[in-house]
């Protein structure tokens, strides 16, 4: 079986895989990620999403072995190693942008990725046009693009001198 | 400093998000117990047709394969429970045909088990499953609902003679016909209800353990009720009694309806984790979920309305026909009858009705509740059919409503459908909506839009609804096999800090905050010292689950029944501390003090006291502070409110846009604002999805052509704009807290404002849901009627 090492949330890992296991089942199976979600089986749901080298990837429709050597970053690796969250899992919860919040590792992951991606700044349009990668069946949408506009806020603050 | 409010009322931060916000929630399909084996199940591809023979040999011979289990192995297990029955105009029982665990002898619908291979990895499994040689012979199928009673149609059970279930009725016959005769006019409309596909985020997945040497089983499920499951599953289907069985249901992302229901999967991983001795997992692929999760609505009907020459109600007569799918759902029977027929008088004050509604059997996926069930569909209806009586007349859509209302003084309200209304202000919800749409505006912004090219459309639509479910004596004396009460324990530990064990379960409702504010509130406790304990019948005494908007209205008032109980239980224990008579004691803000004077004990030392009783009145008053109540409601909760969606076509494209929604709804005594607008926006989006873009299509054989999400449209984030959502609320009368429910307001209140708004923008008398693009063009260009 092929071997695949990358590194998870700043951790190196090996882990033996099989040449059609696809990287959400490494996360999940191998390495007892399960923050990342499978939420449908045509790559349209996007509770899968994960970072792969700061790019946002659908986890279930990328291979194992298509991420050896890279570096990875899961929903648990988010927060700051002292606790404290990521701008955009705070504002998450402060504007009740989950409900159920099985489609929520994915949103906070790819929102997060589509605020980098935009130093300039997005409308709301532009923050729903973003997210057409994820479906939520709980919120309407409504508070997410508020929490990721509050977000987008503080990610693009300069940084206090 | 005072503390921040946390109370009743305050817009409180959820406890249950930091664990999902950092990927450390807990669902079903996270929890994997040691040598676990895992179970795939092969399904039909065809909708109906005669099983001739299942050869495993090839699959148990596989790498890994532990079993294969067919519906032999099922045949003498009892088959999967309807939970409701209905009987018919003659007095006669519905047909309830068995439904088999694993199909037995023939397949009725695309998704049907036929056989299950358990093997030691997923992969291994869904090898062998390719192995099984499955010999069918194809049956004539029927799938469309109004097929389904035609002479000569194909028969989906032979018992169930020309696919018939029941024929059911309410209301006054005569009376109607009485009135219709003599009526200014008859306004006539025939609509659908789209069927739909739940489609709750999270698949379900089930997960069997058996412990050899207790005896013991447990169940890990999807579930939205946990105790009712291990009632049906293990009362009726496995024969496990209830101390041999605990069922979980930990987090579960999502459910609306579709997670109520016991089905087959639980009953299969469980019954084979006792054969195997070993824990079995299945988990759905979301392709098995379009084919085996309970859909939604599927009605035809025809609704009639007799008018005077003002536009009064003066008769309502509605024929409906029902698509219960292959089998009877846990539910499915009562969703047509008594959660949609008792709703037709909504706001109204219609004085005569009369309902008929025959259910029937097609090879289809079964039909059961989806969030609202029922009352959607009266409400669509109602909505729908009053625009039509205003076009027809020549009336406007907003004064004819209130015309018919039902009066703000009239509460208690009979309606002639059996429902007595307590509370509700349907004029207040009108004007806050009217003004928050700001509906006098729109014809400046519709000749604004008309400029631009653009057709745009308001509509309307004033709902109630039935829920807080449900009064056990009431829903029992129509069919209901099961009490509908809620049941909390409250329990105060010995240091002042308090467990709720509640029979309800939260999926996404957010409990665990509102019902820690509702405790802290009346315990007057920090909210960071009360927990919810929810969703495991290892730890909780009973509870009926969540569903019908019922966990605050019946699962909350438990708790303030249960809290009465620590309360006066308190008082006695302060009464012998403080030496006082325990009439003499009241509670407020977690003390407990002697009346007229300084003398005060708080809610932490009388804990103490009755867990430590040295000095305690011990030969009258048992020790600890552990209460449980269960509580019956005495009626239905009764929502209303009005939604008021804005569109914009593009005749080019036919695209509908929403450019604004505005809800106002009366929920009740609301505990967390923020909660209940969240609720409202979920539920209203998926009652936009519903009407512009959702639809579980079949073929006329049943072939099943939305099976995945390429197929079946889910909003996306930019199918949408902000969603306003306002309350004008009128106190429940019956529960102890004065709230109704929230949590399906929104997929009620919905479909009729934006068709009635698609209508309005296209000039058009109707049109049935979904209006997609494509069928919005082609009216506009007149390849198709509305
Ligand atoms: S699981 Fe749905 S997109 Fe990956
Ligand atoms: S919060 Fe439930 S699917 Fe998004």
């Amino acid at each position: 079986m092929p071997q695949v090492t990358l590194t998870v949330n700043g951790k190196s890992a090996t882990v033996e895989v099989e040449g059609r296991t696809l990287l959400v089942e490494l996360l999940r199976e191998k390495l007892g990620l399960t923050g990342t979600h499978v939420g449908c089986d045509t790559s349209q749901c996007g509770a899968c999403v994960v970072h792969v080298d700061g790019v946002s990837v659908k986890s279930c429709t990328m291979l194992a072995v298509q991420a050896d050597g890279a570096k990875v970053i899961t929903i648990e690796g988010l927060a700051a190693a002292d606790g404290t969250l990521h701008p955009m899992q705070e504002m998450f919860r402060e504007h009740h942008a989950l409900q159920c919040g099985f489609c929520t590792p994915g949103m906070v992951m790819a929102a997060i990725d589509l605020v980098n991606s935009n130093p300039l700044g997005l409308s709301q349009d532009e923050i729903r046009h973003g997210l057409e990668g994820n479906l939520c069946r709980c919120t309407g949408y409504h508070n997410i693009v508020k929490a990721i506009d509050a977000a987008q806020g503080i990610m693009h603050a300069p940084a206090a001198e | 400093m005072n503390a921040p409010f946390e109370g009743i009322g305050a817009s409180v931060r959820r406890k249950e998000d930091l664990r999902f916000i950092s990927g450390r929630g807990n669902y079903t399909d996270d929890i994997n117990r040691p040598g676990q084996t895992h179970m795939v199940i092969k399904r039909s591809d065809r909708p109906h047709a005669r099983i001739i023979s299942i050869d495993a040999s090839a699959a148990l011979a596989a790498p890994g394969v532990v079993a294969v289990y067919t519906g032999d192995d099922f045949a003498n297990i009892g088959g999967l429970p309807c939970g409701w029955q209905i009987h018919n105009k003659d007095g006669s029982p519905m047909v309830e045909p068995k439904h088999p665990v694993i199909a037995h002898g023939k397949v009725r619908h695309v998704g049907d088990p036929i056989a299950v291979v358990i093997a030691e990895t997923k992969q291994q499994a869904k090898n062998a499953a390719e192995l099984l040689v499955i010999d069918l012979e194809d049956l004539p199928s029927i799938a469309t609902t109004t097929d389904a009673l035609k002479p000569g149609a194909p028969i989906v059970h032979d018992e169930a003679a020309g696919n018939l279930c029941y024929d059911w009725h309410l209301g006054d016959a005569d009376a109607v016909a009485a009135a219709f005769a003599t009526a200014h006019k008859v306004v006539t409309l025939d609509l659908e209800n789209n069927r739909l596909i739940p489609n709750a985020m999270e698949p379900r997945v089930a997960l069997g353990d058996y412990d050899r040497h207790t005896g013991d089983y447990t169940l890990f499920t999807t579930s939205q009720n946990p105790h009712v499951i291990r009632l049906l599953m293990g009362a009726f289907v496995l024969g496990l009694p209830e101390h041999k069985l605990r069922v979980v249901a930990p987090d579960v992302g999502g459910g609306f309806g579709s997670k109520i229901y016991h089905y087959a999967e639980e009953a299969i991983v469980t019954w084979a984790a006792g054969k195997l001795g070993r824990p079995v997992k299945w988990t759905a692929e979301r392709s098995e979920s379009f084919m085996s999760d309970a859909h939604g609505r599927d009605h035809v009907s025809t609704a009639q309305m007799a008018v005077d020459k003002d536009g009064k109600f003066l008769a309502l007569k509605v024929h409906t026909l029902a698509n219960m799918g292959a089998y009877l759902s846990t539910f499915a029977p009562a969703v047509p009858t008594y959660l949609y027929a008792t709703l037709l008088a909504g706001t109204y004050t219609t004085p005569v009705i009369y309902v008929e509604v025959k259910a029937v059997f097609t090879n289809t996926v079964p039909v059961d509740a989806y969030r609202g069930a029922g009352r959607p569909e009266a409400t669509f209806l109602l909505e729908r059919l009053v625009d039509a009586i205003a076009l027809d007349m020549g009336m406007d859509r907003v004064e004819i409503r209130r015309k018919n209302f039902i009066p703000r003084d009239a509460f208690p309200y009979q309606t002639p459908v059996a429902l007595q209304y307590d509370s509700g202000d349907y004029f207040a919800t009108l004007d806050a909506a009217l003004k928050s749409a700001d509906y006098a505006g729109f014809p400046a912004r519709k000749a604004a839009a008309a400029a631009q090219g653009k057709l745009r459309g308001i509509g309307v639509s004033t709902y109630l609804e039935a829920c807080g479910i449900a009064p056990s004596k009431v829903v029992g004396s129509l069919g209901a096999r099961a009490g509908l009460y809620e049941v909390a324990n409250v329990r105060v530990h010995p240091t002042g800090s308090i467990s709720v064990f509640t029979g309800t379960h939260s999926h996404g409702q957010g409990h665990e905050t509102t019902f820690a504010q509702l405790v802290s509130d009346q315990l007057g406790v920090p909210l960071s010292q009360v927990d919810i304990v929810h969703g495991d019948t290892g730890k909780i005494p009973f509870g009926m689950g969540t569903y019908g908007s019922r966990s605050l209205a019946v699962g909350g008032s438990a708790m303030v029944k249960a809290m009465d109980k620590i309360i006066a239980k308190g008082k006695k224990i302060a009464a012998h501390l403080m030496e006082a008579s325990p009439e003499d004691i009241e509670f407020k803000n977690g003390v407990f003090s002697v009346a007229g004077t300084d003398k005060q004990k708080t809610l932490g030392e009388i804990a103490l006291t009755a867990y430590v009783p040295h000095n305690y009145p011990i030969e009258t008053l048992e020790p600890g502070l552990d209460e449980t109540a269960f509580y019956d409601p005495a009626n239905f909760t009764f929502p209303g409110g009005c939604h008021i969606c804005e569109v914009e076509i593009d005749p080019e494209t036919g695209v509908v846009a929403i450019v604004n929604f505005n809800a106002v709804d009366d929920v009740g005594r609301v505990v967390n604002p923020m909660i209940v607008e969240g609720q409202v926006q979920g539920g209203v989006a998926q009652g936009i999805g519903q009407a512009l873009l959702e639809n579980a299509a079949y073929d006329a054989s049943g072939q099943l052509l939305s099976g995945s999400f390429m197929d079946y449209t889910m909003l996306r984030a930019d199918d949408l704009t902000n969603i306003t959502v306002g309350t004008e609320n009128t106190m429940c009368t019956h529960n102890p807290l004065g709230s109704k429910g929230c949590g399906e307001v929104g997929a009620i209140g919905s479909p009729p404002a934006v068709i009635n708004a698609v209508c309005d923008a296209l000039n058009i008398r109707h049109m049935n849901m979904p209006a997609t693009a494509e069928k919005v063009w082609s009216i506009i260009n007149g390849r198709a009627a509305g």
